[in-house]
């Protein structure tokens, strides 16, 4: 593993492509973006051991001639992050289309609200007479109407309702 | 003694988690365990604090590797202090959650996650301000910031999970920052270890120096939400539970404040970045609290202070003198405890008045007077009206900045009296109207029926057995939000029916007042903790005690 240009040209390009697939709004897209974000940064923590040489500790060689160890312990804690991390991210894609048929990133919708508040004060709205998209997002009827039901509802409730 | 009491805040709460997760079938023995662990982690971070402040910083080389090899442990005057706050506004919180799950009858639910998460997350805040090297530091981020992924988004609804991919992503994001900039800078220097770096990065480029003090910085401005890094805060914050939120607002950005500190004073002490960060500083104070004022639901405006005050670390670390850091730590200190605090309340008026949005509430003070108090005594502390601990840290930080007398520095001390205000315009805004205006209708109404009917605009559409079908469904989906727990802000109406008539349960009461006592009580401790403070800063800018400690009197070169 001599320096080469093969190496900047490949982190480069990999965290070129994972920063573009991170800026889209679809999750699936997102997930990969930071798949290629991490193994970009694993070949870039590689490429900080300098050139490369014999396996090092088990004394098969001299130390001059040994590869830097440290680099490559960082890497397997960092790939064990990333790889809990995809999970769980996973995971959520997996929840946020079972209830809302739906992987990408939303809006706030809160913050929505409050900027197109019109200036009036809000002790003299009653939450009540407004169309249901200015209510609070705190108000149950400004939750927005479903038409497809997510498809786990019906799982058994323990506690609360006895 | 040091090398066996520093290991343990980090690795008690491991193996809580790990006892809380084999004992999951059986709550009381789960709530034992996690309280009993933290009650024990709040006594050795005591103990620490005081032979940190009596010795100077030590340090533990962890399996007895030696030092620039191995992990090793630091525990000085800064980190000996935020692990005691740390520790106190964990437990406080804990017992707080413990409270509402009794409360709820959610004792036998499915949610024996809680309890081993909780104690993950507080061993990766302890290592994060123990870690003596970047990359110990890169795994305590990590480690909260996984079980800060999970809380996040307990019990899963449709709310949390949207707010908590914008957590996560962002998240992930500064992690790999972070890491890349540890690769660079092992590349540049060929050690990890935080002492030896702080040695030998002196001696590279400066513009060198300059690109990894920004990579680090951007990194740890993400994680403690400083302008404009801080757009995912208000976000995603007010959708959790509220005992989650309100151990995320007093810890999670302040481990971030605590790297920053680290970063400025140990790493680069050159201060080549501090007019960036002064302007920062003022742009976080400032858009902070103008959204806080603009926001009409209690928890947003919670977290948009929250950001806002960040503002007054960063103001205090970019200073770059000992006073300056010492009113940032001070500071640091009591918006853990305060910020905590005021969730904590958000949590309770939730309960009490069924939404956090202040046009839905009303006529609180009549209902519950020592709700009031508690809202009324952080609030006020919050904004820093004398002689509270608030305003003893801000008037700390704005003379530091007289002192610094440039003109820049004249000019965050503006914009920190401004900021100071508009947060007492926004918590007197919730003040009068969620406690003192007139209910605008009577908690009885308030069923979830009436809140059916009076949806009436957007479903005239609907057949009526459609309507009938979507209640139905709607109402399944939260009893399953409820299980989780009964914060959601959403679905308070119905959640909340069942214990209309409840007064506040007296557990929870009891920790937020515990809470707004420790707020109290910093203010009366504030001479020698200030004291404390000064010292702390003076052993950060000196640096060679750290030095000293972490490579022995001969290593430091």
């Amino acid at each position: 593993m001599t320096p080469t240009i093969v190496f900047p040209v490949l982190i480069g390009g990999l965290y070129a492509a994972g920063i573009y697939l991170l800026l889209d709004r679809s999750l699936t897209r997102v997930l990969l973006g930071f798949l290629l974000l991490g193994n970009a940064t694993n070949l870039l923590l590689l490429s900080t051991g300098g050139p490369g040489g014999m396996a090092p500790i088990l004394g098969y060689s001299e130390p001059e001639d040994m590869s830097d160890p440290l680099p490559q312990a960082l890497i397997l804690t960092a790939i064990v992050i990333t790889f809990g991390v995809a999970a769980f991210v996973l995971a959520m894609i997996h929840r946020s289309w079972r209830l809302a048929r739906n992987e990408a990133v939303s809006t706030d919708e809160e913050d929505r609200r409050v900027a197109a508040r019109s200036a009036t004060d809000a002790d003299e709205l009653d939450p009540d007479e407004l169309a249901p998209e200015d209510r609070p997002a705190g108000h149950a009827d400004s939750l927005p109407v479903r038409r497809i039901p997510a498809d786990d509802v019906d799982l058994p409730v323990t506690g609360v309702e006895r | 003694m040091i090398s066996v009491l520093a290991p343990l805040p980090v690795l008690l709460p491991l193996l809580g988690a790990a006892g809380t997760l084999l004992v999951g079938r059986h709550p009381r023995t789960q709530r034992t365990v996690s309280l009993g662990v933290l009650t024990a982690v709040l006594g050795v971070a005591g103990a620490l604090l005081f032979m940190a402040d009596a010795n100077g910083p030590m340090s533990v080389a962890v399996g007895g590797w030696p030092v620039p090899l191995g992990i090793v442990l630091v525990v000085d005057r800064l980190s000996a202090l935020m692990l005691v706050v740390a520790a106190t506004v964990a437990l406080g919180v804990l017992v707080f959650a413990v409270g509402q799950g009794s409360a709820d009858g959610s004792e036998e639910s499915p949610l024996s996650i809680f309890h081993p998460t909780f104690l993950v997350l507080v061993a990766g805040v302890g290592n994060a301000f123990l870690a003596g090297d970047l990359f110990n530091l890169y795994v305590g981020f990590e480690i909260l910031l996984m079980a800060s992924y999970v809380l996040l988004t307990l019990g899963g609804s449709a709310q949390r999970v949207r707010a908590g991919i914008t957590y996560v992503i962002v998240s992930l994001l500064s992690s790999l920052l972070f890491l890349a900039a540890i690769g660079l800078i092992y590349a540049a220097t060929g050690t990890v270890n935080m002492a030896q770096l702080a040695v030998r990065l002196g001696a590279l480029p400066e513009g060198t120096q300059v690109l990894l003090q920004a990579m680090l910085l951007i990194a740890f401005c993400i994680k403690a939400a400083v302008f404009p890094l801080s757009a995912w805060l208000p976000d995603s914050y007010p959708t959790a539970p509220a005992p989650v939120t309100a151990v995320f607002a007093g810890l999670l950005t302040k481990v971030g404040v605590y790297a920053i500190i680290r970063t400025q004073t140990l790493l680069f002490p050159s201060g080549a970045l501090d007019d960036v960060l002064m302007w920062a500083g003022l742009a976080t104070m400032v858009m902070g609290i103008l959204g806080a004022v603009a926001q009409t639901d209690i928890r947003r405006m919670l977290s948009f202070t929250l950001v806002s005050h960040i503002g007054y670390m960063v103001f205090g670390i970019a200073l770059g003198t000992a006073a300056g850091l010492a009113g940032a730590i001070f500071y640091v200190a009591h918006h853990i405890a305060i910020q905590t605090t005021l969730f904590l309340v958000a949590g309770l008026i939730e309960r009490q008045g069924r939404s956090t949005a202040v046009d839905r509430l009303g006529g609180l003070a009549r209902r519950s007077p020592l709700l009031a108090v508690l809202f009324f005594v952080p609030a006020m502390n919050l904004a820093g009206i004398p002689p509270l601990s608030g305003f003893i840290g801000k008037l700390g930080l704005l003379r530091a900045g007289i002192a610094d007398g440039s003109p820049l520095a004249l000019t965050l001390v503006g914009g920190a009296v401004v900021t100071s205000l508009l947060t007492l315009l926004a918590v007197a805004r919730v003040w009068t109207r969620a406690f003192w205006r007139p209910p605008t209708q009577e908690p009885a109404d308030d069923t979830a029926a009436a809140a059916a009917s009076a949806a009436g605009p957007d479903r005239d559409g609907d057949a009526v057995p459609g309507g009938e079908r979507q209640a139905g469904w709607q109402a399944a989906w939260r009893r399953h939000a409820a299980v989780a727990t009964a914060s959601e802000p959403g679905w308070a109406p119905a959640a909340s029916s069942v214990r209309a008539l409840r007064p506040l349960p007296r557990v929870m009461l009891g920790a937020t007042a515990a809470m707004a006592a420790v707020t109290v009580a910093l203010t009366v401790v504030a001479g020698p903790l200030y004291g404390y403070t000064d010292r702390a800063s003076g052993d950060l800018l000196e640096r060679t005690p750290y030095l000293q400690a972490v490579l022995g009197a001969e290593g430091q070169r």
